[in-house]
Formats: C-alpha cells, sequence, structure tokens
C-alpha cells in the first residue's frame, strides 16, 4: 500500500501528533535492546485509546499492513525491531492506572505503563507487583505480557504468567477481548496463557490486570563468597531442597564480579570465583532464622566467606553490582551480547565450564551472570563491532550455548524471548510439526500474519536453510538429543 | 516411544482415518466433570510410570496415567508436594486426568493455580503427531505456551501422554485456625484483609459461620502469623481441608447439582433476598473458598428452576464464571457462553490440534 494514503487513512484515525513519519523522529524507533539489528519503519503511531487501537487494527488489517507493537523498547531479542513495510504501534501514550482494588489485591492498568510505576501507585496500600525484571524502571507492563518477563524475583514470586489475572486485548481484525476471568479462573481453552509469551503476534493488548502482593515486613541479603563456581552452583540446590525458597538467588563469576566491582564499588571480592546473593524476605523471626540456616548451609558447600547486610542502604549497594552487571560489562569492552539459556540447575558447573572452554576456542571473553535460583544463564559475550567479522562470531558462539542448554535438556530462552535473535536456534529446539503447529496457532489468531511478522516462529523454509548451516558430516547437530 | 505410547498413537491415527470420536479416559474419578462425551473410550491409564524425578530440580516428569497416589507417595518420601493441591475425587485419579481438568485445591491463591506449575508436556493430536511443548526448566519463553493451554482443556486439543510440573518443599510447619463470623460479608472482609498481609498463609476458606485460616511455614514465621491472627487452634485441621478439597464436607454430601461461581476475592456476599427467594436462607453462599475466590452453591430441589440461570446472570456482572460443577444437564452447557470472539478462537485452535474433530468432542463446549 501507498504510503501516503496509509498516512491519510491513519490521520483520520488519530491527531497529527500521534502519527510520526519523519526519518529523524523515525530513527529513535528503529530498534530496541538489541541494537545489533536496525531497522526505519514506514511510520509509528502512538493512539490514547483501545478504540484507536481497534481502529488501527482494521485499517492494518484490511490493507494487510504489518504491525509491530512496542512498550518500553527493551526487549533483548529484537521483539520490537520494526518491519520495512509496516507500522510501529507504540502503546507508550496508555500509561494509566485504571483501578486499584485493594480488597481482590488486583489493579487493572493500561500496558504502556511502567514495571516499576504499577509498584509505586500500589505502594500505600502496602501492595507491590511482584515480578521485576532490570529493565523495570523503563519497560512496560505490556511488553512483560508480551515476553513473559522474569526478574530476580521470579524463583519465589513466578514470571508475568503467574502474576497476570487477565487481559483486554485487540484482535488482528479490531475485535475486543477479554482473556482471563476476574477471579482466579476462566471458562474454555486458557488463551491468557498463549497471550503471555506470545512476542506481539497474537494481538495487541490494551488492558492488564496484574495480581498484587502484600509487601513484605522485611528483605535482607546475603553474600556468599566462593573459590569455585560449581561450590556455588552446588550450594544453590542445596537450599531450596532444605524447604527454602529464597526471593531470589543470583550469582556471578569472576569477570563479572570484577566488572561490577568496578563500576559500582557494592564491595564485592574481586578474587573470588563466584559470589552468590540470596534474598530472604517474610516477617522479621522468620527471615532471621532462614538467614541463619542459608548462611550455614553456604559453608557447608564451601563458602569461603558469608556477610549478611547490615541495613537496607547495604543492601541495595549488594544488589547494584548485579542490577548493573549488563552497564558494568559495558566498560570493560566496546560491546556486549546478552545471552538467555535456562538450563536444570545440576548442570550449572558442567555448562560453565564448557562455556569457559567456548570462550577460549572463540578468543572472545565471557562473563556469567545469571539467576542461579531458575538455572537461568545470561552470558554476556564481550567483542568489538568495530573489529571485522567479530560480531558474526559472537553470534555464532552465542548460538553454540544455546545449543549446550539444549543438550542438557534447557531452552534457548528464558525470559527474554525469541524475537529476530533467537529465530534459528528455533529449528534446533522445535521439530517440523512443533513449529508448524505454532504456526497454526498464529493463524488462529491473526490470519493474516500481520501481527509482527517474521518473528519468533521460523518458517519452514528458513529452517530448512538454518539447518543446512548446522549440518556438519550430514548429521544434525545433537541427534541423540531429547529436545525438551 | 514407549509401547503403550506407540499403542495410543496408532489408536488415534485409525479413528483419524475412520472418523470415529474418542472418549479420553483416566481413572474415571473426574468423569462427572464437564459435558458428557459420545466416542469410543481411549484409556490412557497403561500409560504410565515416574520419567524423571530429580527432588533438587524441584522438578518431576511422569507419563500421563501415572495414578496421583503414585506421585504424591514419591513427593511425600522426599519431603515435596505438588503445590496446586489437586483434589483425587478418588483414588484412581492420573496426573494426565489432573491436569486436562485443570482442577486446583486450597492453596490456589495462595500458592497458584495447575497450570502455574506446568512446565512442559508431550501430546498426542488429532492427526496423531507427538508434540513436546514447554521443558523441565522453571523458565522459558521459547513459542507459545502449549503446554499452559492444554490445563483445563479437557482433552480436546490433545492426548496429554506426559507433562513435567515444578513441586514444592513441604513446609515445615503448619497449622489451621479458625475465627468464628456467621456474617458473610465480614468473613469475606477479614479474609481479603488478611491475603494482604505478609503472613504465611495457605489456604482460606468461609464455612459453617467460621473463617478457616491454613498457615504453612516454618515455625517462627506460623508462630508469629497465629500471634497476629488469633482464633482458635484446630487440632484436625488438615483433615478439614482435605475434606473441602476432596468434596467430603457435609456441604457437598447430598446429591442436589452443585454451583460454583468464581469471581474478585473482594466481592461481597451474593445477596439474593430481594427475589422471592428469601425465605430459604440457604440460598446464599454457604461454602466460600480461595480467600472470597470461589463460592459454591446447591441447586436443592427447594430452589426455583431459574436460580441457575440467576447465579450465571450475576457471574457475568461481576466478570466472574458459573459453572455447573456436579449434576444438573450434562448434555446441555456447563460452563458460561464464551463471546463469540473469543469462541472463534478456541474453535480454531481445536481444528488446528484436532482437524477431524474426534479427541473429546464436546467435553467443553457444545461446538468443539
Amino acid at each position: 500500500m501507498n504510503v501516503n494514503t496509509l498516512i491519510e487513512l491513519m490521520g483520520a484515525i488519530l491527531p497529527k501528533e500521534c502519527i510520526i513519519t519523519d526519518k529523524n523522529s523515525l530513527r529513535v524507533y528503529e530498534c530496541d535492546g538489541l541494537s545489533a539489528y536496525r531497522q526505519i519503519p514506514l511510520m509509528v503511531v502512538l493512539p490514547g485509546s483501545t478504540e484507536q487501537v481497534q481502529s488501527i487494527m482494521r485499517l492494518c488489517n484490511e490493507h494487510a499492513v504489518p504491525i509491530v507493537s512496542r512498550g518500553g523498547g527493551t526487549s533483548l531479542s529484537g521483539g520490537a525491531l520494526p518491519h520495512k513495510d509496516g507500522i510501529v504501534l507504540s502503546l507508550a501514550k496508555m500509561n494509566k492506572v485504571l483501578e486499584i482494588d485493594e480488597r481482590s489485591l488486583i489493579a487493572r492498568v493500561q500496558p504502556g505503563m511502567r514495571n516499576l510505576a504499577i509498584s509505586e501507585a500500589v505502594k500505600p496500600y502496602g501492595l507491590y507487583y511482584a515480578p521485576d525484571p532490570s529493565s523495570q524502571i523503563a519497560c512496560t507492563i505490556g511488553g512483560n505480557v508480551a515476553e513473559n518477563a522474569g526478574g530476580v524475583h521470579c524463583l519465589k514470586y513466578g514470571l508475568t504468567i503467574h502474576n497476570v489475572v487477565s487481559v483486554q486485548v485487540v484482535s488482528s481484525d479490531g475485535e475486543l477481548m477479554e482473556l482471563g476471568g476476574s477471579g482466579f479462573e476462566s471458562p474454555g481453552l486458557d488463551l491468557l496463557a498463549l497471550m503471555v509469551g506470545s512476542e506481539g503476534m497474537l494481538g495487541i493488548v490494551t488492558e492488564v490486570t496484574v495480581k498484587l502482593l502484600p509487601i513484605p515486613e522485611v528483605a535482607k541479603v546475603l553474600m556468599g563468597v566462593f573459590d569455585s563456581v560449581e561450590k556455588a552452583g552446588n550450594s544453590v540446590a542445596v537450599i531450596i531442597t532444605s524447604g527454602i525458597i529464597p526471593a531470589g538467588i543470583e550469582m556471578m563469576d569472576n569477570l563479572a564480579i570484577r566488572a561490577a566491582e568496578g563500576f559500582v564499588q557494592a564491595g564485592y571480592p574481586v578474587n573470588a570465583a563466584a559470589v552468590l546473593l540470596c534474598e530472604l524476605d517474610g516477617v522479621q523471626e522468620e527471615v532471621d532464622y532462614q538467614l541463619s540456616q542459608v548462611s550455614k548451609i553456604l559453608h557447608e558447600c564451601g563458602a569461603v566467606e558469608t556477610r549478611v547486610a547490615r541495613d537496607e542502604k547495604e543492601r541495595a549497594l549488594f544488589w547494584s553490582g548485579r542490577k548493573a552487571a549488563f552497564p558494568a560489562v559495558g566498560r570493560i569492552s566496546p560491546d556486549y551480547y546478552c545471552i538467555d539459556g535456562t538450563i536444570p540447575r545440576k548442570f550449572l558447573g558442567k555448562v560453565l565450564s564448557e562455556i569457559n572452554g567456548l570462550s577460549e576456542s572463540y578468543g572472545l571473553r565471557v562473563a556469567n551472570v545469571f539467576h542461579a535460583g531458575d538455572g537461568n544463564l545470561h552470558p554476556l559475550i564481550l567483542y568489538d563491532a568495530n573489529i571485522p567479522g567479530e560480531l558474526e562470531k559472537t553470534e555464532e558462539l552465542g548460538s553454540r550455548i544455546l545449543q549446550l542448554c539444549i543438550q542438557v535438556g534447557g531452552t534457548i530462552t528464558g525470559e527474554h524471548g525469541v524475537g529476530i535473535e533467537k529465530i534459528g536456534e528455533m529449528c534446533i529446539q522445535f521439530t517440523d510439526e512443533e513449529r508448524e503447529h505454532f504456526h497454526l496457532i498464529r493463524e488462529c489468531f491473526d490470519p493474516k500474519r500481520i501481527l509482527n511478522p517474521g518473528k519468533a516462529i521460523p518458517t519452514l523454509a528458513r529452517c530448512a536453510e538454518h539447518n543446512l548451516m548446522h549440518v556438519h558430516n550430514g548429521e544434525l547437530p545433537f541427534p541423540e538429543l531429547e529436545r525438551f | 516411544m514407549s509401547d503403550s505410547e506407540v499403542i495410543l498413537q496408532q489408536r488415534v491415527v485409525d479413528a483419524g482415518n475412520k472418523k470415529q470420536q474418542l472418549a479420553i479416559i483416566g481413572g474415571m474419578t473426574k468423569d462427572f466433570y464437564g459435558r458428557a462425551v459420545v466416542g469410543e473410550t481411549l484409556d490412557i491409564k497403561n500409560h504410565q510410570g515416574i520419567v524423571d524425578y530429580d527432588p533438587t530440580e524441584l522438578v518431576l516428569t511422569a507419563k500421563a496415567g501415572t495414578p496421583m497416589v503414585e506421585v504424591n507417595r514419591l513427593l511425600e518420601e522426599n519431603n515435596q508436594m505438588l503445590g496446586f493441591e489437586p483434589p483425587y475425587f478418588g483414588k484412581n485419579a492420573t496426573l494426565g486426568g489432573t491436569i486436562a481438568c485443570g482442577l486446583s485445591g486450597p492453596a490456589r491463591p495462595f500458592r497458584g493455580s495447575v497450570r502455574d506449575f506446568v512446565l512442559g508436556v508431550k501430546i498426542l493430536t488429532g492427526s496423531g503427531h507427538v508434540l513436546k511443548f514447554g521443558g523441565r526448566v522453571m523458565k522459558n519463553v521459547a513459542g507459545f505456551d502449549v503446554s499452559r493451554l492444554m490445563v483445563g482443556a479437557m482433552g480436546t486439543l490433545g492426548v496429554i501422554l506426559e507433562v513435567s510440573i515444578k513441586v514444592l518443599p513441604k513446609p515445615a510447619s503448619q497449622i489451621t485456625i479458625s475465627i468464628h463470623q456467621p456474617n458473610v460479608n465480614l468473613a469475606i472482609q477479614e479474609m481479603n484483609r488478611l491475603h494482604g498481609k505478609p503472613w504465611p498463609i495457605s489456604a482460606m476458606s468461609w464455612y459453617q459461620d467460621r473463617v478457616w485460616i491454613r498457615l504453612s511455614g516454618t515455625d517462627v514465621g506460623v508462630t508469629n502469623a497465629y500471634q497476629h491472627i488469633g482464633g482458635d487452634l484446630e487440632e484436625a485441621g488438615d483433615q478439614f481441608w482435605e475434606d473441602s478439597r476432596e468434596q467430603s464436607l457435609p456441604f457437598f454430601r447430598d446429591e442436589s447439582p452443585l454451583l460454583r461461581v468464581s469471581c474478585k476475592a473482594g466481592v461481597p456476599g451474593f445477596d439474593f433476598q430481594n427475589s422471592a427467594l428469601d425465605q430459604d436462607k440457604s440460598i446464599n453462599e454457604a461454602l466460600i473458598e480461595w480467600a472470597g475466590g470461589v463460592r459454591w452453591f446447591k441447586q436443592s430441589e427447594a430452589r426455583e428452576a431459574n436460580f441457575p440461570e440467576r447465579l450465571q446472570e450475576k457471574a457475568k456482572e461481576l466478570k466472574g464464571h458459573m459453572m455447573w460443577f456436579r449434576g444438573g444437564n450434562r448434555q446441555g452447557e456447563v460452563f458460561m457462553p464464551l463471546p463469540s470472539a473469543v469462541l472463534t478462537i478456541q474453535k480454531n485452535l481445536k481444528r488446528a490440534f484436532d482437524p477431524q474433530g474426534i479427541l473429546n468432542v464436546g467435553r467443553l463446549y457444545a461446538s468443539f
């Protein structure tokens, strides 16, 4: 469709200032958190109401114009990367709280509301919204729903899927639907489960009802220092099987520790092989008791030292290093590439040592930070995009790490989504029939495939090409694998 | 592929060729739930066994026909449990049936639902494809979440062959307390208030003029919460929750149809007194579970025939959900009607997974 005609038709739906078409302003939207991929869209629209979203969808559906929805633009997998022939639908203007029901412990908010802003809005009621991705100051709840975002505290409190009660969705043909229920369940097939984590391919979320939790009376963090990554990894399993579910358990390896310490001076021991941060929350007496138990376990598992943050200030300091691990790594390397695989915890030691091996053979440094409690790894590959061929080498190393995750029974993405980034690895994790069913599901919601086309689910042709590249000596990689 | 899996696959392929509808069964303990299905029986009971269980990972994978008593015994041995506390409704209950029906127990508002604990599935589609979705790890966002879609789908989208679920360590300490409160609205308010406190509450109901509260956690955490809440310590507390979960409380004992409404926990007691029914004191909720989120009613003979319709209207007004849980006309619709846009998608999904329309047709809704 002619761009000018599209602009004209869009002008009948939205006020002028909500339609962006000039090149300079469009550049703001050319990428998300995965900045290695860039694409200028035809236009960006910023609707302010559900009705406007419906009209936009009807228009785009009629003319088969691709739509990429966008929240805070913090996706690390290119989920919000624009389509060259499509529009970007930004939900940034729809950022209000619609209702807080402190009795039923739920809040209904618009999709453009920032994750952290929800917790701030319900704080006066002694409540908060639990999932806390590292980007929580900037990422939006709509984006969290699209990616099934996790965070440091999802070990105890779950992912987005566990904390969203219902969503209002505009379908690809502009119909309004309510998925999920006002209570703890809804009739029929659980379409909410499909919508969460669907990477903007099944509909546009225009309202989200989230579950709220009481703010814990107290939260304390304990740092365990280890001379080996394996010991640190093993201690995580021991803590969890002892019956304690910490609010979060995070781990960093030596390179990540040094980078973080250089950046925020959190008091991390720079010579340690690994540092474990374990947060416990609840009522005072319970937390005190569990702290002593965890401390004992860590020592039994070979911790060289354990330290409990003395006050809220020190607790924030302990966390600041972990939370700033990505930018900290950015200081010691011109570029870095963040990987997001999940593995069964018991293979933590094995996988880390194999990552080290790969790191050496590729000649690229890898810093490891991870949500140890969930077995969710975030290896950060350090590289220099200005060196010709280094990005390609980095991507190949990333792909090898993800294949390693599949090999031990894990997955290619724990919380960042597939987007454009891991579309090739989807060919390894799933069979042709399984991927075909993803396409069939998508067509149930979006027969014209206008929603975020080209993302998350590779076509058969694409996988044929991908697998061709990865076949060595006529064999598929890891033929013995169960692809779980 | 195991022998039993091959047999099931062959049965489904043959049925597809003949366009023969199949009625999937396990232990037949939840046969009463959902709509009646006509078809040749496809029994999954022989497809059983634990596939993988490593207590340190908090993940259990088992074949669908595995008896729940076996799952539970194994978890007990390792001091672990199923967080969603599913009802068995009989000793033959299977894991597959439990997942397919998607029914959670008293802990649901506090620990999560069946679907919250499902990590991965292996299914057999109506075209005979064996597919795997999700996995055995806690976090996995690769592809659409088909594993969770299977929960509560009642076999309409595929035969569940294998499931991976997250399990939890058992709490060190557990007590039940009760507080006398004959007023339904005050009882709901009290449950809402307690739910908003950072205490280790793991179940909350209102029954026979009392608010029942279960506390589970560390010794100190439980003791501390008990000191704050007060009330009477119930020696037979665990039995109360089991009876409530298995529906063996006196309220459930008569044979009249059982209606269930799911709504926001904070909704006040359903006040039907302005109707002609106000003579009937038992018209309103007799049992409230899930901290206010589930209200149970009986369609006893004394009650007007249109009461279920009125209840459904009420549920609709509250954006909730009413169902005929037990009894009534199982040939008619037993779940709330779906809005047309949502129904269309559900019918499309049925076609995507079961193009011949042979698996548990009509178990959820007459139209698919």
